[in-house]
């Protein structure tokens, strides 16, 4: 499982073992400021990169930043 | 004239009742006159203020399966002993008596408004389950730790009979409740933080006014090999429902989750969809539900071979206020069902 959480220190606290840091609390995996082409390219990347969290070996909680 | 004697009604096991070990834990609840094993020690303790009038015992094994009956039974005889204070245990570490202990005190503070007190160790699982609406005063894990909890047990079955207030967990040594009490201090909250922070710098001690809950660390899943031959399902705590929230799941404080069927939904839109979540401005959820459920790229990926399949339910929940217990319950439900329709991965959002 991976867990992506707008408020990350929430997320450790509750004791996710792979976090993916999202946009904001309202739209974690958008942003209405952008063109709507551009937030479903962001909202894309952000599954991907939860996706690619999936992928890797965790012994203790990680956040996935980069 | 000397002052009239405190009633007091004692619950024991079948064991410490001496009637007898696993061999008797199917005995239905029995009342006996006076005081038995442990309640003598505890009478002893009580001295000529208070008078242990009867004993209330009953096997572990047929209470942990029978609570209700159990409850009823220990109610209505212990209202005829008409007793001023309940009092059970000491349970130690033993997870049905422990809960025995703490259902009878709970049934009898609730039916009769008796006053009432238990005493078990911290990890009895038992605690948990009624610290919120009885008295749990710590004791150690074994039988070996009575000398030490009957002191105590009696000074706040004298403190209970007598009408004497009950202070704060920590000066009067039961496990908190969670109850929080108003109080007047005589500095603001922003000064007394920086005293704390200042103490916590130095290395000094320091007492929180707000002790956060623990939770505990489940082991990680092991990474996913390859994720063109996977099941991916979507979950979040972000509240998207159908229009209307069918299943009316709550804004704050979820009693529930729900599953929806997305099979053959490309695109979540808010002629279809919404968030049911409290305590965040909805507008951009609404506006697109994907912002918060991203069904429109997992679909896009799922269509590009990225990923094998995307799971044809989605669970959700509002995670908004919503307790600890709760969320711990939805997340195993969820995960059992998950794991039963050979989901290979979760990717859960929230908001």
């Amino acid at each position: 499982m991976v867990h992506v959480a707008s408020i990350v220190p929430i997320s450790l606290t509750v004791g996710a073992n792979r976090i993916v840091p999202a946009v904001a609390i309202p739209h974690p995996l958008g942003n209405p400021e952008l063109p709507e082409d551009e937030e479903r390219k962001l909202r894309l990347n952000l599954v991907k990169k939860a996706l690619r969290a999936l992928q890797v070996e965790v012994e203790i909680q990680t956040v996935f930043e980069e | 004239m000397a002052q009239k004697k405190y009633r007091v009604v004692h619950y024991l096991n079948q064991f410490f009742a001496q009637i007898g070990g696993e061999e008797k834990a199917n005995i239905p609840p029995l009342i006996k006159e006076g005081a038995v094993g442990p309640g003598i020690p505890l009478q002893q303790a009580l001295g000529e203020e208070g008078e242990i009038v009867a004993t209330m015992i009953c096997g572990d094994n047929y209470f942990a399966e029978n609570i209700e009956a159990a409850v009823e039974k220990v109610v209505e005889s212990v209202s005829r002993y008409k007793p001023d204070v309940f009092v059970a245990g000491p349970a130690f570490t033993a997870g049905r008596y422990g809960i025995a202990c703490g259902a009878s005190c709970s049934a009898v503070s609730k039916k009769l408004g008796i006053p009432v007190v238990t005493a078990m160790y911290e990890e009895n699982p038992a605690l948990d389950l009624y610290r919120k609406e009885v008295y749990v005063i710590p004791t150690a894990d074994s039988v070996r730790g009575m000398k030490e909890a009957i002191p105590k047990m009696s000074g706040f079955v004298r403190k209970l009979g007598l009408g004497q207030e009950i202070g704060l967990p920590q000066e009067e040594g039961y496990f908190p409740r969670g109850i929080r009490v108003n109080q007047f201090v005589g500095r603001t909250g922003a000064e007394r933080a920086v005293d704390m922070l200042l103490s916590k710098l130095r290395g000094e001690p320091f007492q929180t006014e707000y002790p956060m809950p623990t939770f505990e660390l489940v082991p990680a899943s092991p990474a996913i090999r390859d994720l063109r031959s996977t099941t991916i399902a979507l979950v979040t705590s972000g509240g998207i429902v159908p229009l209307g929230n069918p299943d009316r799941i709550e804004a704050a404080s979820a009693s529930k989750f729900a599953e929806y069927n997305i099979a053959g939904v490309d695109d979540l839109t808010p002629d279809a969809y919404q968030t049911c979540h409290g305590g965040y401005d909805p507008t951009y959820a609404n506006d697109d539900p994907d912002r918060v459920l991203p069904l429109d790229a997992m679909r896009a990926l799922e269509k590009d071979g990225t990923i094998g399949k995307l799971y044809d339910v989605y669970y959700v929940t509002v995670g908004n206020a919503t307790s600890v217990a709760n969320s711990q319950k939805f997340g195993k439900a969820i995960a059992e069902k998950l794991k039963a329709a050979d989901v290979d991965g979760v990717i859960l959002t929230s908001t």
